[in-house]
């Protein structure tokens, strides 16, 4: 076809070379190429050199005995489990401290942000005072801080302090009884969680007989009821087992029960007043950005302050906090690698452990960044996700 | 300081995926012209690298980087140390942000191959132990079932500790720290019932750090050889040779009486040996790439290998540590030197 026409194929190049679309794709495919170029000559160099220094490289060592120990873990590990196991054990503890710490990061952010802006001049003073300290002074500081308040100001185990009901103080740790296992106690965990759903599903009831008769159901109660009572009612149909693991001293620390390290409890607790800091300030300036019109009209109806903050402030201020306490959460999350500094295994704590023993820095770097990338990633979607749905729904 | 074994990581990865010629003398040409030695060191262990109070470091491991330096370049002080944790060592050494790593660093055969290193000979034969609190009334490290052990990570302490439990049919709870002070502090804050490390390093812990050295005991067993040294990586042979041979020249010329004092008189010496050693034959700088006053200066700076034991860490230091294995062979000791001719 190029033979029959000579002057289309001239037009048409000349035609591409100003078509935006034809354009955008071609530097598109130029930057493809070279990042993909660069990144190629990068890996290759290093594979050369690697070779040169006779440095060992490859995955290969994830299958090997890793040989050394880890205090906490959530599955089965020992020193004769291998590398690929013990980086599995940091990951989850990862997974762990930042989860709870994200939580209490929140609970911590809400109630101090509600706190500044509230009447009282005592609370607003004290919740101020808080989010300038913990946001000005480092974070590894703090954690440094936190970990010798509970090494050194502790009891040791042979002079452990109670607190009652079983639960010990030390400065090797939290130790709390637990129910002795059960096969009660597995259907109890899932009774909590169809009373979780059925709360959720009553908040829409309420909400539908809200819209169409204009009535207020007390949804707390009805939710705290169902949510503590079906597990309850399991428990006691089980036959209310009430037996404890209780936790007793034996040879040079204490058995039984569960027990939190001083290490976990300093990272958790660093992680989430830290972050907490952070949430309070982002929970102020979305309530503050509400425009004050809004609270008097809803006054003016004649909502209680309660209401007022639930129906009409709280939903508003949401869409301004979510994004900014998202990054937040992936702060927390990427800061939970601080770990290391005082001795809880992380992803980073075993991985650097890993990569000094088998000298293997660059993939050991590798999975780290993986690993982050994608929880920040699977953060992100989440958030982004439930930003979506409670975003304004414009009629 | 976490933060900087990432980073130490990370640049050893940066460094590792830009071009580095090939070239034999790399190193030896990258300090003949900085005029310096970049020496990894400890952070701060009494004895062998240890900042004074005027900021001058000291130690057994800092008197090698010097002989090293005075072999080069005629200098003793013409070294930049760098403090190292267990963990960013190696990959301070890889990455070439440092030239030496002369760090209580324990010659295996994985160190050795897999990570790209070459060791020096040993200057410290050493032994990894356990140090307890007196009053836990423990007496032997076979009484420590179900003990917490306070340890530092990227270190053969912590694979040899898990292999003595095993061994032993034994359980343990680690608690691993990377900071040596922050393990120092943990331990003695009760943290731990058990510290453990090489046994030369918790003498040192012990009579420095401890607030009353006389309430902690370390106990007899020693469970691992820990043969200590300096470490360079793979790729200048020859620096590797000057590292070597700069350490077998200090226990040569302990063999030989040739001390720190009495140097100049031995340039006459009418010994063939000595007169090799100190260049008065000349020959063996020339071979190793250095001036014939290689070994002279090594000397002059820090005294022969026996002098710096007991400047150190000797009898009359606060370790007070006996020459034991680490005496010279012709004592009953491992300490021999490979013959400098
Ligand atoms: N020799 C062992 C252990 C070396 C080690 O790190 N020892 C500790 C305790 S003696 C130390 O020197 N710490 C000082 C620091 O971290 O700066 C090895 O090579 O892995």
């Amino acid at each position: 076809m190029a033979q029959a026409d000579t002057s289309a194929p001239a037009q048409e190049a000349h035609g591409l070379l100003y078509d935006p679309r034809a354009r955008a794709v071609f530097y598109q495919v130029l930057t493809l190429a070279i990042v993909v170029g660069i990144g190629w000559y990068l890996i290759h160099n290093t594979l050369a050199n690697l070779a040169q220094q006779n440095i060992a490289s490859g995955f290969g060592f994830l299958d090997r005995e890793a040989g050394f120990a880890i205090s906490e873990s959530l599955i089965p590990y020992d020193a004769s489990d291998t590398y690929g196991r013990a980086i599995l054990v940091g990951l989850l503890n990862t997974l762990v401290v930042a989860a709870l710490g994200i939580l209490f990061a929140t609970l911590i952010g809400t109630v101090v942000g509600i706190s500044r802006l509230s009447s009282n001049w005592l609370v607003a003073k004290l919740a101020s005072v808080y989010v300038e300290s913990v946001r000005n002074v480092p974070l590894l500081l703090q954690l440094f801080v936190w970990y010798s308040i509970i090494t050194v100001s502790l009891p040791h185990p042979r002079e452990e302090m109670t607190v009652g009901l079983d639960i010990y103080l030390t400065n090797r740790g939290i130790y709390v009884p637990v129910p002795l296992a059960d096969p009660v106690w597995p259907l109890v965990g899932l009774a909590l969680l169809v009373g979780i759903v059925l709360a959720f599903v009553i908040r829409r009831w309420a909400k539908r007989i809200q819209e169409t008769t204009g009535k207020i159901k007390p949804v707390l109660w009805y939710s705290l009821a169902v949510i503590f009572g079906c597990p309850l009612l399991v428990w006691l149909a089980g036959g209310a087992p009430i037996g404890m693991d209780v936790p007793v001293r034996e040879g040079f620390n204490f058995q039984g029960g569960i027990v939190r390290t001083p290490e976990f409890t300093a990272l958790l607790a660093g992680l989430s007043f830290y972050t907490g800091g952070f949430i309070a300030e982002i929970v102020r300036s979305g309530i503050l950005a509400v425009p004050r019109g809004q609270t008097e009209a809803a006054r003016s109806v004649g909502l209680k302050p309660g209401r007022v903050l639930q129906l009409v402030v709280l939903p508003q201020a949401l869409r301004i906090i979510i994004p900014p306490t998202t990054s937040q959460y992936l702060n927390l999350t990427k800061n939970s690698s601080l770990a290391v500094a005082i001795g809880y295994p992380d992803l980073v704590s075993v991985g650097n452990t890993t990569l000094n023993q088998t000298g293997q820095a660059i993939e050991a770097i590798l999975i780290y960044m993986t690993v982050y990338l994608t929880i920040s990633l699977l953060i992100s979607l989440f958030m982004n996700w439930y930003n979506r749905h409670i975003a304004l729904v414009e009629r | 300081m976490p933060m900087k074994s990432i980073l130490a990581a990370g640049a050893a990865v940066g460094v590792l995926s830009v071009v580095m010629p090939v070239q034999a003398q790399e190193t030896v040409n990258a300090v003949m012209e900085r005029g310096a030695l970049r020496c990894g060191v400890n952070t701060g262990l009494a004895g062998f690298s240890n900042p004074d109070s005027e900021g001058n470091w000291e130690g057994l491991d800092v008197d090698v980087c010097r002989a090293i330096a005075a072999a080069m370049l005629g200098d003793p002080d013409a070294v930049e140390f760098t403090p190292l944790t267990a963990q960013q060592r190696f990959t301070a050494l890889q990455s070439g942000e440092v030239d030496v790593l002369s760090r209580n660093t324990t010659w295996t055969l994985t160190r050795d191959t897999s990570l790209g290193l070459n060791f020096a000979p040993v200057t410290f034969y050493d032994g990894q132990g356990f140090m307890v609190p007196a009053d836990l009334g423990v007496t032997s490290a076979l009484e420590l079932s179900g003990a917490t052990v306070c340890v530092q990570p990227g270190t053969t302490t912590e694979l040899n500790l898990a292999d003595y439990f095993r061994a032993n049919e034994m359980e343990f709870e680690p608690v691993v720290i990377e900071q040596i002070d922050e393990v120092n502090a943990a331990f003695f804050a009760g943290r731990c019932d058990v510290y453990t490390t090489d046994a030369s390093g918790l003498a040192s812990i012990r009579a420095t750090v401890a607030p009353n050295p006389a309430d902690y005991i370390i106990l007899p067993e020693i469970i691992s050889k820990e043969p200590l040294g300096p470490v360079v990586r793979h790729g200048d042979d020859q620096f590797f040779d000057i590292v070597k041979w700069t350490v077998y020249a200090l226990i040569e010329a302990e063999e030989l009486g040739v001390t720190s004092e009495n140097l100049e008189e031995m340039m006459g010496s009418s010994n063939p040996s000595v007169q090799r050693l100190l260049g008065v034959t000349p020959g063996m700088g020339e071979a190793l790439g250095l001036s014939e006053s290689w070994a002279h200066d090594a000397i002059a700076a820090v005294g022969n290998y026996g002098e710096i034991f007991e400047r150190n860490v000797g009898v009359n230091t606060p370790l007070g540590l006996e020459r034991g294995i680490n005496d010279l062979w012709t004592r009953g000791g491992l300490m021999y030197a490979m013959p400098i001719r």
